[in-house]
């Protein structure tokens, strides 16, 4: 092979390559092609949820459909906004989400430090009922939970919504792995230079562990925030309602002016698409949580 | 015994009593430290968790009255084997079972060609990246009630587009109402699925798939023999995690067909809701609730057990 000349082999040489730069970019162009259909399919509800929500309500429904707003009507947001609750629902759902969020990391964190760093007599007991926590399904306990709620008279009312949820069998477990991992020597450390047990938990432990942290934190806010089923169950006013129990409310009320339907919709899914551009990195982390932790 | 955190050296102290009572005295305040540390989670764990689990166990013993001030009766076991082998039961289970079969397969394999296309460092795969995973941030009411609108038969777009503007609309077509919730939760679920075929992906050596590209393996025999395998254990993860969403998927039939037409999205979950704040018969939602939670309980150890396995390879 070797021994052809080289004249011979040349242009064949470069009429290979230039078709193999041709069907690159071909697959390139393929590829992008593909990488454009999926979106325009993954952000069509979502883009067109926009679109309606700005169009005036007569529009909405004509035919062929508007599929661009040429003269948007900020307006309706104002009316979904206060007409329709949603700045209401929107309230409750902050409240009833940052309690459970803020709760359940501080009931998580101090369970899963005493796990990690105390040896207590049956430790490792109390740890698996903890951990037995997560095979419970909200679901299936609704029903009793529904008459205590009753019997404390929190029917209607904002403890109602949040005590429940005050501790998380995923976020001691996760907080307990990762405490595991502080080293020995910092304990020694700490208790060489007198820290109780607070301030080493406060000065050492979390702030090395901020990354499990913020991404339990992010998987906290997100559960409570979407929770459905028992918030339906013991709500009954919009004073209380939160925000997807408000959407449903939505649907059913006002669907006679749909364009405050879309732009309700837009609104109470907001908040978390902020978050979601925030903090990306972190609720990747704590989505996967769940995945990648052994 | 190692040294704890604020209790000093465990210092040898054989015969001296009074140390050694210190030693225990401090031994005492450590387990009151830890003891205070638990006690609020198992609290609420006690409270919101165990005693109604049991408690649901329990009322299943008990059949409902037919009007609310009448007594109600035990029966033992006899309601949970009557309400078990219900066509009522039966149906809604396999309606359950359908539900997933049709969201969580598709789910996947569409989770994971989305990973696969923008799994290239090419120009503005960001921007394809976050539209991908944005569906994560529509929670179960959002999604389900901008599909509400779109497939509504009067204004609805969808509904148009699929040349039923007018006539008996998706949600109320007892064939193709509980694909229409399916389609709904996928949708919802490409977001989350994605994110995680893609973390997946990209921890697939790429070196790997470059021997395989030498040793002149086409690109679907590489996919096939390389990435598939490597990517299994997070498929089983989001499959377990997806069946088990299925079957907890409530908030979809909630808003878009409330378990009709004729009960055709009659799902396990909403069966129970309906005959507990419905039809307020506790005994019978309550053999319902413990058979999700078998059901459920099952199921979760499958994901305990394949938890274990991963941290065995992994050491």
């Amino acid at each position: 092979m070797r021994a052809e000349p080289l004249e011979t082999k040349a242009p064949e040489e470069r009429r290979a390559q230039r078709a193999l730069a041709l069907r690159r970019r071909a697959g390139r162009v393929a590829h992008y092609a593909l990488l454009v259909g999926m979106a325009v399919v993954v952000a069509f509800p979502i883009y067109i949820t926009v679109v309606n929500a700005l169009l005036p309500s007569a529009q909405i429904g004509a035919r062929p459909p508007t599929l661009f707003p040429t003269h948007p009507h900020w307006g309706t947001f104002v009316t979904a906004f206060n007409e329709a609750h949603l700045g209401i629902y929107l309230r409750n759902s902050a409240i009833v989400t940052i309690a459970i969020t803020a709760a359940q990391l501080i009931t998580s964190v101090l369970a899963a430090y005493a796990f990690a760093f105390i040896r207590f007599p049956l430790r490792a007991v109390i740890f698996m009922v903890c951990l037995a926590t997560l095979m419970v399904p909200a679901e299936a306990t609704i029903l009793p939970n529904y008459r205590t709620i009753e019997t404390f008279g929190w029917y209607n009312t904002f403890p109602a919504l949040i005590v429940p949820f005050l501790g998380s069998g995923i976020g001691i477990f996760l907080f307990r792995q990762a405490f595991l991992g502080v080293p020995r020597d910092l304990r020694d450390a700490a208790t060489l230079d007198g820290y109780g047990h607070f301030r080493f938990l406060t000065r050492v432990v979390l702030p090395l562990n901020r990354p499990v942290t913020a991404a339990f934190g992010i998987y906290a806010f997100l559960s409570a925030w979407n929770q459905y089923l028992w918030p339906l169950i013991v709500t009954q006013t919009n004073s209380v309602r939160t925000v997807q129990i408000g959407l449903r409310q939505l649907s059913v009320t006002n669907f006679n002016q749909i364009d405050v339907v879309f732009a309700g919709t837009l609104l109470g899914a907001l908040p978390i698409f902020v978050l979601l551009f925030v903090f990306q990195k972190q609720l990747v982390r704590g989505l996967t949580a769940g995945a990648l932790k052994g | 015994m190692s040294a704890r955190p604020g209790a000093g050296n465990a210092r040898p102290e054989t015969g001296n009593a009074r140390a050694r009572e210190r030693r225990l005295s401090r031994a005492a305040h450590q387990a009151g430290v830890a003891y205070l540390f638990v006690l609020p989670a198992l609290v609420v764990f006690g409270l919101f968790v165990f005693y109604p689990l049991v408690k649901t166990a329990y009322l299943g013993f008990f059949t409902t009255p037919p009007a609310p001030n009448l007594p109600s009766h035990y029966v033992g076991l006899t309601q949970y084997r009557s309400v078990l082998s219900s066509s009522d039961f039966r149906e809604s289970l396999w309606r359950t079972v359908q539900f997933v079969l049709y969201t969580v397969p598709a789910g996947i394999v569409l989770g994971i060609a989305l990973a696969m296309l923008a799994n290239r460092r090419i120009a503005g795969i960001g921007i394809f990246r976050t539209i991908y995973s944005s569906t994560v941030a529509t929670s179960t009411a959002v999604a389900s009630v901008i599909f509400f609108t779109l497939l509504n038969p009067q204004v609805g777009l969808l509904s148009y587009w699929l040349g039923k503007k007018g006539g008996a609309g998706v949600l109320q077509s007892s064939s193709l109402a509980l694909p229409a919730v399916s389609v709904v939760t996928i949708w919802q679920n490409i977001g989350f699925t994605f994110i995680l075929m893609s973390a997946a992906l990209q921890s697939v050596p790429e070196d790997l798939l470059e021997a395989a590209r030498v040793d002149g393996a086409s690109s679907w025999l590489r996919f096939r023999a390389v990435t598939i395998p490597l990517l299994s254990p997070m498929i089983f993860f989001a499959t377990i995690v997806g069946i088990i969403g299925g079957f907890q998927a409530f908030g979809q039939i909630d808003i878009l067909t409330q378990g009709g037409p004729n009960n055709h999205t009659l799902v396990l979950i909403y069966d129970i809701y309906q005959w507990a704040f419905k039809y307020d018969n506790t005994g019978y939602a309550a053999v319902l609730s413990v058979a999700l939670f078998v059901i459920l309980l099952l199921l979760t150890f499958a994901q305990f057990w394949y938890f274990q396995r991963r941290v065995f390879y992994a050491r």
